[in-house]
Parts: C-alpha cells; structure tokens; sequence
C-alpha cells in the first residue's frame, strides 16, 4: 500500500503539506506515506492517491486535515464507506483519461525529490543511449524526424536552432533552458520542474550533446521558489550519479549544470534579454542578427529553448521521431501542454495532442464555464497573444491556424472567460503588463505601449471619442513595424484580437458610455430590485460610503450620487437583489 | 539622525564566493535581499568596492528588476497577484480588500511594520486564483472575507 499526496505549488497551496502532516499523525505507515509533483487536476487539490499492492489506485480529492483519520481507517480496514466522499468521480477522472501525456508523463507520479524514482521510470536510458550509441548529428535527425518545435510560444523548429549551434564554430557553447515563464496565467514549466526536473535535465543534456556544449543553464523566475529548490536537488542527485559533470556515462562528453534564478522582469524571458540577465546585467534585449547561435552567453555559441520543449526529447529519443510526428496536423507535430484556468470548471495542465479543437480542451476537458453565463473568449499567448472569441471555439490547437485568428499557440496559457469579462478591460489589462514590463529601448514600445495604455483607460472610463478604434489600430500596427524585440512587436496583439472580435463592445463604451460586461466600474450602476430584497441590511453595512438606506425587512434603495460603484453591495448581496447595470 | 545598524559582515560569505565570479550580480543582490529583506545602502557600495562594478551601475540592475527593494518590508510581506488568471477571477476585488483592511497602497508597508503590499504578474498557482503569497505561504481561492480572516490571523500570531 502506498499513500501519494500532490505536493506541487497548487497542492501545497490549497493545504496539501498540512495534509501530509495530518496523515503522519495517525497510524499509517509512515515509510508508506510520501509525495509526488503536480496532478493537474488542480481544481480537486488537495488529492491523496492511494495505490494498493496491485498498484490500483484509488484517488481522493478536496481532502482536507479532518479527513485524515477516515483515510487511516480506510487503510486498516478497506472499507470504502469511510472515504466513499472523497472517491473521484468518474466525471472528473476523465479529465486526465481524456489527455496524452508526454511532456507530463510522469507529473503527478513520480516522486520528484528521488531519482530513482524516475530511473524506475526508464529515467536517463535516452540520455546513455544518444552518449553511447548515437552521433550528436544522429540525435538532431531524430528531433528533426519528430517535427518538435520550440514550446515556448515562437514554435520554431528544435532540430534547426539546434543544428545552427551545432555548426557554429568555438569550442565552448552554452545550452540554455528558459524556465522564465512570464505569460502570467500560465504554469506549465513550473509543474514540469516540480514534478519532475530529472525529466527536465535529461532532455537538457541530450541537447547539450547535440549541439556539443559542455555546459547546462537554467533560467528560472524568481516566483518559483519550490521549482527552484527541486531542481537544485535533482541536479545534486544526478551529480552524485555521475549523469552531470565529467565523462557522463564513461563517454568523453562533460557538462556541468547551473541554476539562475530571474528577478522579476517580463521581458527577460524573450531570449537575448535573457542572456544580457545571466550576465549580471538590466534585462535589455539585444539586436538580432547576430543570433544566440553564434553569439550568446558571453558571446559565445549558445542555444535557448523552453522547459517543455526539453521534457519532450527524452521520450522522443526512447520511443523514435515518427511516434511523436504520428501525433498532431501536417505543420504541428506531437502534444502540447496547456494550463487551462480563469472561469472554467475544471482548472489545471491540460496535455494534448496537437490537432485538438479548442472546444475539447475548455468544453470536453475543461468542463465548460464554471459559473451559469455563456463562454465569451480564450486568451491564449498572454502579452503577446490574443482573444478567440466562442465563435471560433472549433479552431485547431496548429500553430497555423490559432496564428490564423491573430493570437498565438503561445507558451499553453489559455484563460477562459465568460460574458462577466470585459474585453476593453482585458486589452487594457494586457496593455497596464507590457507597458510596465516594456525595457525602454526602443521608443516605439516604452512610449507606444503608455500612448496605447492611456486611450483604453480613457475608453474604459467612458471619455472615449469617435476615431478612438481607428487610432489605437493604427498605434498597434507602427509599434508592430517598429518594436525592436518581440514584446513590443507582440504588445498590440491583445489590442487588435479584441477590436477584431468584440468592436462592438469599444463602440457601446465610446457612444453609448456603457460596458456590456458590466465590469468598468466608471460605466455602471447599481441598484436594488425591491421584489428580490428582503431587508436583511447586510449592503448597507458593508457599504464604505453609507449610500445604502433602508430598514430591516424593508427593500433598500441606493443613493447614486454617493455610490462609489466599489461593488461590495453587489458581492454581498445574498439573494441576488443588487443590479449592476 | 540617520544611524546605521546594517551589519556588513553577513556579508561576507556571499562576497566570498560570488564576488569574483563574473555574471555574478544579480545572484550577489538576491543574497543580500534575503539577508537585510531590502538592499541597504552601505551593502551597495560595499558590493561595488569589492566587485568593482559601480555603485551607479548596481543600482541601475537592482532597479530594472521587481524583486528588488531599497526600504524594509514589513515582517509579512503580501504578494497579491495580478496575472490574467487572477485578474478574470476578480484579483480586484482582493486588492480593495487588502487596501481597506491595512490602509496601504500597493508597495506601501503598514504603520507597525506588520505588512507590506506588493502586487505581482502571477505566481503560478493560476488554477487557484485570486492567488496571493504572503512570506513562504501561498494562499489561493481567495474572497474578501477569506482574506480579512488571513491578515486577522496574521496579525493575532504577531502579538
Ligand atoms: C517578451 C517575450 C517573452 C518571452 N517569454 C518567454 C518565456 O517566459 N518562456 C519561454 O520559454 N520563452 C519565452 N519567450 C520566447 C523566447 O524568446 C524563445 O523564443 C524561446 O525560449 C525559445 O525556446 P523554444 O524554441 O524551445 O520555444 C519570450 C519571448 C518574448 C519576445
Ligand atoms: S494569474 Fe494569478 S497565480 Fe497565475
């Protein structure tokens, strides 16, 4: 009998640690009890598997401390009743049976703090078999025959950034891993690291053998503490084994292994700017040519590629290029992970194989909406992508043809979002990230994004003018042409997405002074339904402002020239009587 | 009135051992935040003496980036994030909260010292949100209520 607990930064985060605790404290086995990564099924969190000695599993989800002992009398007695609440059903279960998972495969099984957990896993079998038997050129066949292409949101093709540095010339190259993860909304390469770095590592490795670097960095931000602490162990463990450092596996090939961790700035996540950050210095990008290929890392040959685009190699190399080209469309090759959050039901790290329709990732996967209105848009890409609206809800998961509707594949953010949220907000969202987030290099991006940023705030708070669509539209396409690096060429995309798609909802905040959504504060008003209300007084002692009268059991009215529209009536509101409108 | 009590020497292991490694700055600034919780002056110019990177050009790096800080935080630091996933899920509503319960704007540290308020683009536990960390503690699936009972709690363990 073994009892696993979801430690990664969700399940720790919903309670799981003190889970662990409460199940130590009764009479389980302790050498029975121990951890794993990330599930996925975030939205159950915290889950207790426990898998008997046929290694059947039975999983238990939203424990919490109290139910520990129901858990321990389960073990003693193996009667079901005790626990039957907690039992997944089989509704939910289909939203992991529903995936393939490659990148994830052993996420949420494995435990991350012990390599021989992933040994057990054919862990470092692809790692000798490219030292021992493959030339450097053979592996960058393999991934070229697989079609992997870069998951850190451009797509390009893994096997040619890889072959460039294989071909520049200087003795000493940089393998490079972006584990900066800046689209806020986004946790696929955290859950990769925490669940499971050696995975990360290897596939680093492997990389690093192809393009004949001898040493491995890691870039990871900042607000990933737990990544960080799991990868410096696991990277520990493999030196200890010998797999990082000299002559790994007998053969000539050395590298060591760095972890450095960001401090906290978007833009360094875009690849040159990330390199100028290991250096020590303001994460400013570089100009391009000449590429990282030729010149990186103190200017030397360098390659940089994403944490989930590594977690792919070693089962590329294991199972052969053609298994995973077998996956997906003509143009994308394999699955891809994404984190699918915001208002649907069932949140958490979606893996798929490419060729998937949006629809099966929010609705079959996801559960539809998680509240009663109707599904609105998905933002995919974050900064740099865009809003696809529920008409376009049967768009392939292809980097063509998501690129089709003017967002991005990106890097597996999707936020799904119903007809509550604003999409004038959502691209003045966006805009409030890039423009302070925006290094200042190029004028384009430092004073286009404030230009940009300024005309939605006025749109949002009703001074819109006639010529404002226009305008921004044409601000989006000069910064576009003239942004130096790709947070400023992609900065417009949530701007041009939402005019595309929601026109409609500018013109009704800039003509008619209202937001449809109901979410620009400055737009709207509150009110009481006097049929809905019961008198019960609660608005009233919440509001900050006192612009709420009325007596007990009597309808409440609002004074709307005191109302300071903060909302509180309207959240409080326990029989839906406050209207915003 | 000004009087130093930034004790330079717990310095001097990170010195030691990143100073002369080259590409090394950044890591050097982590350190000394995770020591005083802020970058004191007197630890800037002791860094450049011994770097011999300039005072100037440090402080040009420390500021690039959000992580930095050059005042004390208060002993409960409040990361509220702001990322998209947050954002939908009315992360708003939480910052008000905050505002109202402690009286500070974001980046503001509270009278007693107690708590100080950062907003942040995300933390990664996005299937949660609204999301906030407060020193190691991540706590997710926030309402305003939930959040009043957490500083309430905070504030009670600091007495
Ligand atoms: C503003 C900006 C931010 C970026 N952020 C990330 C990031 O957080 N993670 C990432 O892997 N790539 C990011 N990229 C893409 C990288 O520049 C680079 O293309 C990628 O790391 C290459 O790896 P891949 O080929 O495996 O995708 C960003 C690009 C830009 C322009
Ligand atoms: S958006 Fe808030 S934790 Fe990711």
């Amino acid at each position: 009998m073994r009892i696993v607990i979801g430690q990664g930064s969700c399940g720790i985060a919903a309670g799981a640690e003190k889970v662990r605790k409460a199940l130590l404290n009764t009479d389980i086995n302790a050498e029975s009890i121990s951890i794993t990564g990330c599930i996925g099924m975030c939205y159950l969190e915290p889950i207790v598997d426990i898998y008997d000695d046929d290694n059947k599993l039975t999983r238990l989800v939203k424990v919490s401390e109290a139910d520990a002992p129901a858990v321990a009398a389960y073990i003693k007695t193996g009667d079901k009743t005790m626990i039957e609440k907690l039992i997944v059903t089989d509704e939910d279960s289909e939203f992991l049976s529903k995936q393939t998972r490659i990148a994830l495969r052993n996420c949420g099984i494995i435990n991350p703090e012990n390599i021989e957990a992933y040994i057990e896993k054919d862990g470092y079998t692809a790692l000798k078999k490219c030292l021992c038997d493959m030339t450097p050129e053979e592996v960058i066949e393999v991934i070229k025959t697989s079609g992997l292409a870069g998951r850190g949101g451009a797509g390009f093709p893994t096997w040619f950034k890889w072959n460039a540095a294989r071909q520049s010339q200087g003795e000493e190259k940089y393998l490079i891993c972006n584990a900066d993860e800046g689209d806020p909304g986004a946790f696929m390469d955290r859950a990769v690291i925490e669940s499971d770095p050696h995975n990360l590592i290897e596939g680093m490795l492997i990389g690093a053998y192809a393009i004949g670097a001898s040493h491995a960095v890691v870039y990871v931000r900042a607000e990933y503490p737990l990544a960080i602490k799991r990868l410096t162990n696991a990277i520990a463990q493999a030196q200890e084994k010998g797999i990082i450092g000299e002559n790994i596996f007998g053969t000539d090939f050395s590298c060591d292994f760095m972890i450095k961790a960001g401090a906290g700035a978007f833009v360094c996540g875009e690849e040159t700017a990330l390199i100028e950050s290991l250096e020590g210095h303001r994460g400013m990008p570089r100009l391009k040519p000449p590429f990282p290929a030729q010149s990186g890392f103190w200017r030397k040959p360098s390659n940089i590629n994403n944490v989930e685009t590594f977690a792919n190699v070693a089962w590329i190399i294991n199972n052969g290029g053609e298994a995973f080209a077998a996956m997906g469309t003509e143009g994308s090759k394999g699955t891809k992970v994404f984190a699918v959050t915001g208002k649907v039901k069932r949140s958490g790290l979606v893996e798929i194989p490419m060729g998937k329709t949006l629809r099966d990732v929010i609705f079959d996967i996801g559960g539809g909406m998680k509240t009663d209105k109707e599904f609105k848009a998905v933002q995919m890409g974050g900064p740099s992508g865009g809003c696809i609206p529920a008409s376009l809800i049967d768009t392939v998961i292809d980097y063509k043809a998501l690129g089709a509707t003017g967002a991005i594949m990106g890097s597996g953010g999707m936020v799904v979002m119903d007809e509550s949220t604003c999409m004038v907000g959502m691209a003045k969202f966006f805009l409030d990230f890039t423009a302070k987030e925006s290094c200042g290099k190029c004028i384009h991006c430092r004073i286009g994004t404030k230009r940009m940023l300024e005309m939605l705030e006025r749109i949002t708070k009703g001074k819109g003018k006639e010529g404002d669509i226009e305008l921004l539209e044409e601000l989006c396409y000069s910064i576009k042409d003239g942004a130096l690096c790709g947070l400023g060429q992609t900065a417009p995309n949530p701007v041009l997405t939402t005019i595309k798609y929601f026109r409609d909802e500018y013109e009704a905040h800039i003509r008619d002074k209202k937001c449809p959504a109901g979410e620009c504060s400055d737009l709207i008003e509150y009110s009481i339904e006097a049929d809905k209300c019961r008198g019960c007084t609660l608005c009233a002692k919440n509001c900050p402002v006192g612009a709420i009268s009325g007596t007990v059991r009597n309808p409440h009215i609002i004074d709307t020239d005191k109302c300071i529209k903060c909302g509180k009536c309207f959240t409080v509101c326990k029989f839906g009587a406050v209207k915003k409108a | 009135m000004e009087k130093t009590t930034v004790d330079l020497s717990l310095l001097s292991d990170v010195l030691n051992e990143y100073a002369a490694v080259k590409g090394s700055l950044i890591t050097i600034l982590q350190h000394t935040q995770e020591i005083y919780g802020y970058l004191p002056k007197e630890a800037i110019e002791l860094i450049s003496d011994q770097t011999g990177i300039a005072a100037s050009e440090i402080i040009g790096v420390a500021t690039f980036y959000t992580q930095f800080r050059f005042e004390p935080v208060g002993k409960y630091l409040i990361m509220l994030c702001q990322g998209t996933a947050c954002h939908v899920n009315s992360s708003e509503l939480i910052l008000e909260t905050i505002k109202d319960e402690l009286h500070i704007e974001d980046g503001e540290t509270t009278e007693d010292g107690l708590f100080s308020l950062k907003c942040v683009a995300c933390l990664g536990c996005c299937s949660l949100s609204p999301v906030m960390m407060i020193n190691e503690n991540t706590y997710g699936s926030l309402t305003p209520e939930k959040t009043k009972k957490i500083l309430k709690e905070l504030r009670e363990a600091a007495v």
